[in-house]
């Protein structure tokens, strides 16, 4: 799939969630869009990515 | 004769240069075409001089007249007629409204639910006379000594996923000013599900004293521009400095004004 304009390899679908997790990404502090469509968090467990999916991860950290 | 425009008003006036047509005095400045100009300079049909008396507040006309000249007509007149809502009006957010304010923006949106205290006075636009003020209050206080002519309204209170559409619908772009990562997201998730049109300028890391050459303005997704280095947080041993902060204030306030004149890209 594509993550953040960049190619990588997805070995098998994943739950948002999930894969939020292995990436050390905290979903209370992301935004995420999934072909073009920005998916609440609400969704993100049973959304699941697939390696021909373009997802776009942004991730918020502290500080204003 | 020739005819020019002198402190906004069309006059006609005899002598081919500047200082011919109007003799310098001491406590003037004088601007022609938006320059500040020290020595003499032929003037032309239609030129644009402003004549500042050093010290002294103009009249809204004149001031405006003079952001004018400062900006170009053309800036001007986009801004001035522009609405920004600032959320979170901490070291992010009341330097960009400040920011905003001198540019002239039209109509400001201020909203945070805090009061001024002491650690905010090392990069927060604040002084020691606000300290116990709601930050709106003081803000707006501050921009009312910039810029009079300027529309300020303000809201107390804490920005939820239940009142971001009621209090943020219909502005030309948001200002994402939070300190708390949560509600960063919560509020850029919130006008990218609800507001899918609006632009929102957002921020992510800009703690400590790493270099500021880190801080970068992008464009994520379809509406959102995140500035920042997007990984240095505050956090224990890294404290929210004010040159980094205002390096990303200034990222994000020059985004805001690059969309306001119809430029989208970062």
């Amino acid at each position: 799939m594509k993550l953040n304009g960049k190619h990588f390899k997805l070995s098998e679908p994943v739950s948002i969630l999930n894969f939020i997790k292995d990436k050390n990404y905290n979903a209370d502090r992301v935004a995420v869009e999934v072909n073009g469509k920005i998916v609440p968090k609400t969704e993100f467990e049973k959304t699941t990515l697939k390696d021909d999916d373009e997802v776009e991860i942004v991730c918020f950290v502290g500080g204003g | 004769m020739i005819s020019v425009f002198v402190n906004g008003e069309r006059e006609e006036v005899s002598g081919n240069t500047l200082f011919s047509a109007f003799p310098p005095k001491e406590n003037t400045v004088m601007i022609l075409n938006g320059f500040q100009v020290n020595e003499d300079f032929p003037i032309k049909e239609n030129d644009e001089i402003h004549i500042i008396e050093k010290g002294v507040f103009p009249p809204e006309k004149q001031l405006e007249a003079m952001m004018s000249a400062r900006h170009t007509p053309k800036v001007h007149k986009v801004l001035k007629k522009s609405k920004v809502a600032v959320a979170g009006l901490g070291g992010l957010g009341s330097n960009i409204a400040v920011s905003l304010a001198r540019m002239g923006v039209g109509k400001l949106f201020l909203v945070d639910f805090d009061i001024v205290e002491p650690s905010n006075l090392n990069r927060q636009s604040y002084y020691i006379k606000h300290i116990g003020m709601p930050k709106t209050d003081a803000l707006k206080t501050q921009i009312e000594e910039i810029n009079p002519f300027i529309e300020v309204s303000v809201k107390n209170v804490k920005v939820t996923e239940d009142n971001v559409f009621e209090l943020f619908n219909g502005f030309d772009v948001i200002c994402e000013a939070f300190d708390n990562p949560v509600d960063k997201a919560m509020l850029v998730n919130s006008v990218m599900l609800n507001m899918p049109k609006t632009k929102i300028v957002s921020a992510s890391g800009m703690a400590g004293y790493d270099s500021a050459n880190n801080i970068k303005t992008e464009k994520r997704m379809r509406n959102l521009y995140v500035c920042g280095d997007f990984e240095t947080g505050a956090d224990f041993g890294t404290g929210l400095m004010p040159p980094r902060v205002l390096v990303c204030a200034g990222h994000q306030a020059n985004m805001i004004l690059r969309l306001l004149l119809g430029q989208n890209e970062p």
